[in-house]
């Protein structure tokens, strides 16, 4: 599905992706986790296609994607960014017909089976409710959903997300968790990055680790994100425990420990 | 109501006012003199004073005032999304400050009139592209980059307007150049309008063809990319057909400002955002408000009144008042 291979990066004199190699199967979820700065954003743009990698290929479906044309990437490939605002208050309906455009001829505009497809996405998400609010004025876990049916609008093979659950209380970032991962149980495949190990754990098929600009580890999420490798990454001590839920159900936390203030010493 | 249903009434009115403003001047018409003149002249009969006056005098004017009004307001609809901002206005990367100055030039060597509309076009056209040069050589973030070359060149061609009155002559050059930069569209012929008709026609086929994609473009670079847009060919297509159209006005009747600001507002509360309704709500609404304008321009005073001062004097408190009730167009 996703092939990325060996790509490099420099900005200026900074590398900062250095020999990254990783692949996505069809239907496969996977997370990158890693520290602020440590390439993960940049890595993203690249396999959009906003950046050049230096050296290196990203391959999707066979295809480079530098090589493609925008409206033929945006065919493949839905984006979903960080929850922002845009300076006019469109209606929740327009902005995922926006979607549409990879579909459109270059100086077309959505038809019909356009806008039955933009529905479509809101439908699966269980969102249709808020076709006719003003984009602006929902709440930030709605428009998070938003973003993600324009991205189904697009009918990608693969969804990149940025952060999806960035700015999002702690109720909502489950809820769009949940979602992803039934996205990824219909076959689409998605890349998320995330700030959060638990997130990795609760969703993902696939975990892989960065810092500095290099892939440290590429595995399931239960053999990746370990106290040691979360240690590594964020310099701090991670405790990762098993949460058994009434239903039978096994949940895995990760507790940031803090460190032993020099107040609570003295004492 | 259906934004189709909005879009009738305000053709409706556009319509009206057209109507109205063939019938008012210095020199009363009725709607009845009005249907037979303009029979007569498609019958062969002209020369009459009835006949001068509205084919040579008041339709040029209605017809080249609804042009400007539509073309300022279009540019500016189309750069407040291109720039993902709603205070921008079409002489944001110079044309006009360009137009103004060529005019003044040519003013200052005592050209004609149809030299002074050629070089306010061309200098509008300049001022824009070295504006979008400065940005590709800054290699900066690109709307930034425009915003900040558009600054650089309005300042760089105001002060050469500002040089230009210093030393033009004070008693006749000098009230030429002050009146023609105020803005003004008593001096209209059907000429004036035949010579801006085809980059109007241009500017505004291009913009409303692209109209979709400036939807796609108002939520920023990198989300239009990855909806499949190439922002880079979108932006200079954007910014060469405002352009055409913003120079052509401004070259036929000076600087009118606030049209551009104020309209895409009054628009975006009417239909909302979306440019497939708010750019053809805008052109209708840009006709109709400088329509009115100039309605006022010619009819208050004994003296007409300089167009750019009233678009002025009442797009402040008009702004105010949109932007206060205004709930569907900002944020």
């Amino acid at each position: 599905m996703l092939e990325v291979k060996n790509i490099s990066f420099c900005h200026g004199q900074n590398k900062t992706l250095k020999d990254v190699t990783f692949h996505v199967d069809p239907g496969e979820l996977v997370c990158v986790l890693g520290p602020n700065g440590c390439g993960k954003t940049t890595l993203l743009k690249n396999i959009l296609g906003l950046l050049k990698p230096s050296c290196g290929s990203i391959l999707i479906d066979g295809k480079d994607v530098h090589k493609l044309s925008p409206q033929k990437l945006a065919q493949l490939m839905g984006y979903i960014p960080q929850n922002h605002t845009p300076p006019f208050p469109y209606k929740v309906s327009e902005v995922v017909l926006m979607g549409r455009t990879p579909y459109l001829t270059s100086l077309a505009m959505p038809d019909k089976k356009d806008l039955d497809i933009a529905y479509d996405s809101l439908k699966k998400l269980n969102i249709t409710h808020l076709k006719d609010k003003i984009y602006t004025k929902i709440s930030g876990g709605e428009r998070q959903m938003v973003l993600i049916a324009r991205a189904l609008a697009q009918e990608p093979k693969i969804l990149i997300m940025d952060e999806p659950t960035s700015s999002l209380d702690f109720g909502k970032q489950n809820l769009v968790l949940e979602h992803v991962r039934m996205l990824s149980q219909k076959g689409i495949s998605i890349l998320m990055v995330t700030h959060d190990p638990a997130h990795a754990l609760f969703c993902a098929d696939k975990v892989i680790t960065m810092k500095q600009g290099r892939i440290l580890k590429i595995g399931n999420a239960q053999d990746v994100v370990s106290e040691d490798m979360l240690k590594y990454i964020y310099d701090m001590d991670v405790k990762i425990d098993k949460v058994k839920l009434p239903d039978e159900r096994i949940i895995c936390v990760c507790i940031p420990i803090p460190k032993l203030s020099e107040e609570s010493i003295n004492i | 109501m259906h934004s189709s249903m909005k879009k009738l009434i305000m053709f409706l009115i556009l319509i009206a006012v057209f109507i109205f403003s063939l019938v008012i001047g210095r020199y009363n018409i009725s709607i009845v003199e009005i249907v037979s003149t303009i029979y007569n002249h498609y019958a062969g009969v002209t020369g009459s004073n009835m006949d001068t006056v509205i084919f040579n005098i008041r339709l040029p004017r209605i017809f080249a005032g609804m042009l400007v009004g539509a073309a300022l307001a279009t540019a500016g609809a189309a750069y407040q999304g291109m720039f993902k901002n709603p205070l921008v206005s079409p002489d944001m990367l110079g044309a006009s400050a360009g137009a103004g100055f060529g005019a003044c030039l040519a003013i200052f060597m005592s050209q004609s009139a149809l030299v002074i509309q050629i070089m306010a076009f061309i200098f509008g056209l300049a001022a824009v592209l070295i504006a979008y040069l400065i940005n590709v050589k800054l290699d900066y973030e690109p709307t930034l980059g425009l915003v900040l070359g558009g600054i650089l060149v309005s300042t760089l061609f105001s002060s050469a307007t500002g040089a230009i009155k210093y030393f033009a002559d004070a008693n006749d050059k000098l009230p030429a150049i002050t009146f023609w930069l105020m803005g003004s569209l008593s001096s209209i012929s059907s000429k004036d309008i035949l010579m801006i008709i085809i980059p109007m026609i241009i500017g505004f086929t291009a913009l409303f063809l692209v109209r979709w994609k400036l939807n796609v473009l108002a939520f920023g670079e990198e989300e239009a990319r990855t909806l499949g847009i190439d922002p880079r060919k979108l932006r200079l297509i954007v910014i060469f057909a405002s352009t055409l159209i913003t120079a052509s006005s401004v070259s036929i009747c000076g600087m009118v400002g606030w049209i551009g600001l104020v309209i895409p507002h009054l628009a975006r509360a009417i239909v909302g955002p979306d440019y497939r309704n708010l750019l053809p709500v805008t052109f209708v609404l840009g006709s109709t408000y400088l329509l009115l304008i100039d309605d006022i321009a010619r009819c208050l005073g004994t003296v007409e009144i300089p167009l750019g001062i009233l678009t002025a004097l009442m797009g402040v408190p008009f702004f105010i008042l949109i932007f206060k009730q205004n709930v569907r167009g900002w944020k």
